[in-house]
């Protein structure tokens, strides 16, 4: 579905995204994972042509993709990780500016944003003002919006940040159906367990480069599937092994108290970048 | 093409229709301060070569005001949406030309400084002035309305913060509302600083309104020229700009 080969974006001196290649498959939950600063917006922002790569190449459903493409613009749909809604229009109007500007006929749009505004649970809200929406209302409705014009690929960037636990997970529920339906789903998030729960395939990120590139359930098996965890010299202290046995074996080593589990893909994580997600 | 440009206009028409009357109201408030200071304080110990002196000076505040009205409606919720609520980038990720945005953008605020010009001509009427109305006059309106919407497009896209979107109109806009032949004639003023005024676009406004609404025979087509290259020099800046925003 995407392709992406040799990407870089520098901003002046620094660079945002290195030598990054990927492919992303059809109908697929791909995450982009790293800490701050790692890349995630600046390459999903290549790839929704916010923002032109410096070098490189990137094919969305065999488009090649140039900062012009109206093509491209037509199959993929984007939910940017600030509130970018139009606070001046209710939220229909919202949906209707973006109809109009995807060329929908009318009767189809008009059909279409009854269909979603349901579909996100938002039809009694219509004639809203956008503002007086809750966060998580507004993220629903940047979803719908972004669906609007039935892409066949989703860009969600940081879609649950700033949102309350059982919102989030409602968020969640509707990002799997939507893959369901055969749709192809980018996200970014620094949330490891939305990426555990969500993501096919998470590629990692750090400084711009690809650190790693799997499913989650690969990446754990690599790095070792039972972790033992204990606190020495007060900080947290982790081993990982391929067995519980070997895990047993070096714990009852240990004179500390310690626990065993398994890995997850925050180990995997912290292992790769060297330091752990605070925020 | 077109299509689009009718899409964002409506996005702005509805927003000013939502406040058409406070929009209204509130654009009545500088033109009433003009005429009263200028038209009837200033005014009664003032000779003009053309008769009356509020009558001199209504050409003079229709041009300040469209180029205010105009510019200000475009300039400063567009930076706004740029910088701060980022809703810019639904245009700019949308199947649609920079163009067709563009021309939406700077139409949309050309009819806000069109509206702001009828209440500036009814209250002119109300104070006693005497001016002649004609097509040409509302053409030459019209043409000052999109020199400055599209120079508040061109502020928008280039400038990165909102107090320097401030200092824009301070040092630019401001200068120009009393200086280019709104008050008084440049004719006047010494050699150097009339040249410069000359080049300005709001002098060949207020100068062509003050001829067509007096009845001269002559249509100010060098001043109509002077104004269609600014247009023209500013959508050129604008697409540069839409052009920049995706580095």
């Amino acid at each position: 579905m995407i392709q992406i080969e040799k990407l870089n974006k520098k901003f002046g001196d620094r660079t945002a995204v290195r030598e990054l290649s990927l492919e992303v498959k059809n109908g697929e939950i791909f995450g982009l994972l790293g800490p701050n600063g790692a890349g995630k917006t600046t390459t999903i922002r290549m790839l929704t042509m916010l923002t032109c790569p410096t070098s490189g190449k990137i094919t969305v459903n065999g488009c090649d993709l140039s900062c012009q493409d109206h093509q491209v613009r037509q199959i993929i749909g984007i939910v940017p990780q600030h509130f970018n809604l139009d606070a001046d229009l209710t939220v229909w109007e919202n949906l209707e500016l973006h109809g109009r500007l995807h060329h929908i006929p009318r009767a189809q749009r008009r059909a279409r944003i009854d269909e979603l505004l349901k579909y996100v649970e938002l039809a009694d809200r219509a004639g809203e003002r956008v503002q007086r929406l809750s966060g998580g209302m507004k993220r629903r409705l940047m979803i719908a919006r972004a669906l609007l014009h039935q892409p066949s690929v989703l860009f969600l960037d940081e879609p649950t940040v700033g949102l309350d636990p059982q919102v989030r997970r409602r968020l969640w529920d509707l990002i799997r159906r939507l893959a369901e339906s055969n749709l192809t789903v980018v996200l970014t998030t620094h949330y490891i367990e939305e990426a555990e729960f969500l993501c096919h395939r998470v590629a990692f990120l750090e400084k711009g480069s690809l650190i790693a590139l799997d499913t989650p359930a690969a990446l754990c098996q690599n790095l070792g599937s039972f972790v033992v965890e204990w606190y020495e010299a007060e900080a947290r202290q982790t081993r990982f092994f391929h067995t519980r046995e070997e895990a047993a074996v070096f714990a009852s080593s240990l004179t500390v108290t310690m626990t065993i589990r398994r890995s997850n893909l925050e180990d995997v994580f912290v292992e790769m970048t060297g330091r752990k997600v605070v925020d | 093409m077109l299509q689009d440009v009718i899409t964002v206009f409506w996005r702005d028409w509805i927003v000013l229709h939502r406040r058409l009357k406070t929009f209204i109201i509130s654009r009545m408030v500088t033109p009433v301060l003009y005429l009263v200071a200028f038209g009837w304080g200033v005014g009664r110990s003032v000779q003009v070569s053309q008769g009356n002196y509020l009558d001199y000076i209504v050409p003079g505040i229709l041009a300040l005001n469209s180029m205010n009205i105009s510019f200000n409606s475009v300039a400063s919720p567009l930076n706004m949406s740029r910088l701060y609520h980022k809703t810019l980038e639904e245009y700019l990720v949308a199947p649609i030309q920079p163009l067709s945005f563009i021309l939406g953008k700077i139409l949309a605020g050309s009819v806000r400084g069109l509206i702001s010009s009828v209440i500036i001509i009814v209250l002119a009427y109300a104070f006693g002035a005497s001016f002649q109305m004609s097509l040409l006059l509302w053409a030459i309106i019209a043409l000052n309305c999109l020199v400055f919407a599209s120079l508040g497009f061109v502020a928008a896209m280039v400038i990165n913060s909102h107090e320097d979107m401030g200092n824009f109109s301070t040092y630019v806009l401001l200068p120009m509302s009393f200086l280019c032949a709104t008050f008084f004639s440049v004719d006047k003023l010494p050699q150097a600083v009339r040249c410069l005024l000359e080049l300005l676009p709001l002098t060949h406004a207020s100068q062509a309104l003050r001829a067509v609404s007096s009845g001269s025979a002559e249509a100010p087509y060098l001043s109509i020229a002077v104004l269609l290259a600014y247009i023209a020099a500013f959508l050129l800046i604008s697409l540069w700009t839409m052009r920049r925003v995706r580095e």
